[in-house]
């Protein structure tokens, strides 16, 4: 029974309820931060979840918003790994990326490499969009490059492949054992997109070095960290595993969703 | 019959079942669900403490409304909050926390984000899993309380409510709580206004985030004039939300926090004294 109010109970009852929020916020849920937990494996099917749903809910050719040229109003702003420091990079930074090859290997009937300079000689497509990095902050602008599509197509992608993976040049971490180099992947639906573009161009400018010199991958319907830059190989393969910490990326290794289109 | 008498001791009002299964188990599920949304979304807001109006972040203009941060002055480093362009000091809790000795230079403080360091990926992973915890739940409360009466007999705001709303103010403010079949008037109000207002608009603001959503359903940027205004949004409405918990939890206490506490887990709730007694009533 509600009983008699008095202002004593009142104000203590009241104090208790609201910090009992603050108390246990503190770190008692601090285990889900470990990898190999298994509250927090239950928890990261939710992540497979928004996939499965996203798949099914977005048109496979449908594109992310395009953008008038009065919306860029700034550089596209760096983030990640803005100036590698690898010997092969340094190399190839050193003669204006001449000797640069963009390789399509793996599951792959015809494995093909290409020159800076074939890339840009292809059909290319531009595209004002809005980049969306997973810190929460967005950036609009122009990028220039050839579709990934056609060639894979020229490639012959074999039946049983799922990914694509991305190799990169640049060293996002420095450990004691050695650099760890960036890398991604995407299903074939992202790969295949017509807004998939090898990019080599940025707010009509060469790619500069601190956005991914010379060919950055824009996949414009996920979060920044799908859209690796420094790229260098794009292997077709059908299981993840093997690469890295077996999650399919740099920032999925760490514990970030694979996905990335939320 | 105005005899002499002392005061007799309060009649008690009939108990009534008053909250169905449905409504306990969604409360207390949306409970747990908004727990984890307000302080994972909290630790994701830290990744980048700022909001903006529009589409993007102005990083060479400026489009932002609200920014915490920490800064170096002669005095050593403080924290820093900027709302509107009005710079406030929120040293030792916004921008700056932790002890002297070892100050933490995140926006909100460790005690309530989860994780409790700093850790994008496991926030991100706990608040879309209880997001969709939080929708599923939203989705089987309409249904069952459309079904079962709930929405019509206690929210839906009619214009009796809203012609009962000042007497029901006076009566809140001076303690007196009237423990109907129904919802009074504020109730409705406020219930009607966290079903259909704020709850739609913080899961649409959520899904504005997605990349992959603005491309299947590209006029949620429309809706709410970009990205980043959403993402402003969903902050405003995360605080309206908190606002609302407060409310709640004081009028839980003002009202008789043991009859309101056992209403939300067996439904039995005392109705106040001369309470029209109905079948289906214990004594």
């Amino acid at each position: 029974m509600s009983g008699i109010i008095t202002r004593r109970n009142f104000l203590r009852g009241t104090a208790l309820a609201g910090s009992s929020l603050v108390l246990a916020g503190c770190d008692q849920f601090d285990f889900l931060g470990s990898r190999d937990n298994q509250v927090r494996q239950v928890m990261e099917r939710a992540n497979v979840l928004t996939y499965t749903v996203q798949r099914a809910l977005i048109g496979d050719q449908t594109l992310a918003r395009e953008y008038a040229a009065s919306e860029i109003r700034q550089g596209q702003r760096p983030n990640g790994s803005t100036d590698p420091t690898t010997p092969e990079y340094l190399a190839l930074k050193g003669q204006d990326f001449a000797g640069y090859r963009l390789r399509i290997t793996g599951m792959v009937e015809q494995p093909l490499e290409f020159t800076l300079n074939e890339l840009r000689n292809m059909p290319s497509r531009s595209q004002i969009t809005r980049h969306d990095c997973v810190e929460g902050w967005s950036c609009i602008a122009k990028w220039t490059g050839t579709q990934l599509g056609p060639l894979l197509d020229m490639a012959r992608v074999k039946s049983g492949a799922r990914y694509c993976v991305y190799h990169c040049f640049d060293n996002i971490q420095r450990t004691l054992t050695g650099d760890i180099l960036y890398y991604e992947s995407s299903d074939l639906v992202d790969a295949y997109h017509p807004q998939t573009l090898l990019s080599y161009g940025l707010n009509d400018q060469v790619l500069p070095v601190s956005n991914g010199a010379p060919v950055r991958l824009r996949i414009e319907r996920a979060l920044g960290y799908k859209q690796p830059k420094y790229l260098h190989t794009i292997e077709l393969v059908d299981d993840l595993s093997p690469f890295g910490k077996g999650k399919g990326g740099y920032w999925p290794d760490l514990g970030y969703d694979w996905y990335g289109g939320i | 019959m105005s005899q002499a008498t002392p005061a007799v001791p309060a009649e008690k009002g009939p108990l009534i079942y008053r909250q169905s299964i449905w409504t306990r188990v969604t409360h207390w599920i949306w409970a747990i669900c908004l727990f984890f949304l307000l302080l994972t979304g909290l630790q994701i807001f830290n990744a980048h403490p700022a909001l903006y109006i529009g589409q993007q972040s102005g990083f060479e203009f400026d489009n932002a409304v609200l920014e915490i941060g920490a800064f170096n002055t002669p005095d050593g480093p403080v924290g820093r909050t900027t709302i509107l362009g009005k710079q406030f000091d929120t040293t030792g809790v916004l921008g700056m926390s932790g002890s002297a000795e070892r100050p933490s230079f995140v926006a909100f403080p460790a005690a309530v984000t989860i994780p409790s360091f700093r850790d994008l990926g496991t926030g991100r992973v706990i608040h879309f899993f209880f997001a969709w915890l939080f929708v599923a739940t939203m989705f089987v409360w309409l249904l069952a309380s459309f079904i079962n009466g709930h929405i019509r007999r206690d929210i839906l705001v009619r214009p009796v409510d809203i012609r009962g709303v000042p007497r029901d103010v006076v009566d809140h403010a001076t303690f007196k709580f009237k423990h109907g079949r129904t919802y009074g008037p504020l109730q409705r109000l406020a219930y009607f206004g966290v079903f259909f207002i704020l709850f739609p608009l913080i899961v649409l603001t959520g899904l504005t985030m997605s990349p992959g959503m603005d491309a299947a359903w590209p006029w949620l940027l429309d809706l709410f004039g970009g990205r980043q205004t959403a993402r402003t949004i969903h902050f405003g409405v995360m605080l309206l939300l908190v606002t609302f918990f407060i409310i709640h939890i004081v009028m839980v206490v003002a009202a008789g926090p043991i009859n309101e506490l056992r209403s939300m887990i067996t439904g039995w709730y005392r109705a106040s004294p001369g309470t029209a007694t109905s079948e289906g009533d214990k004594p």
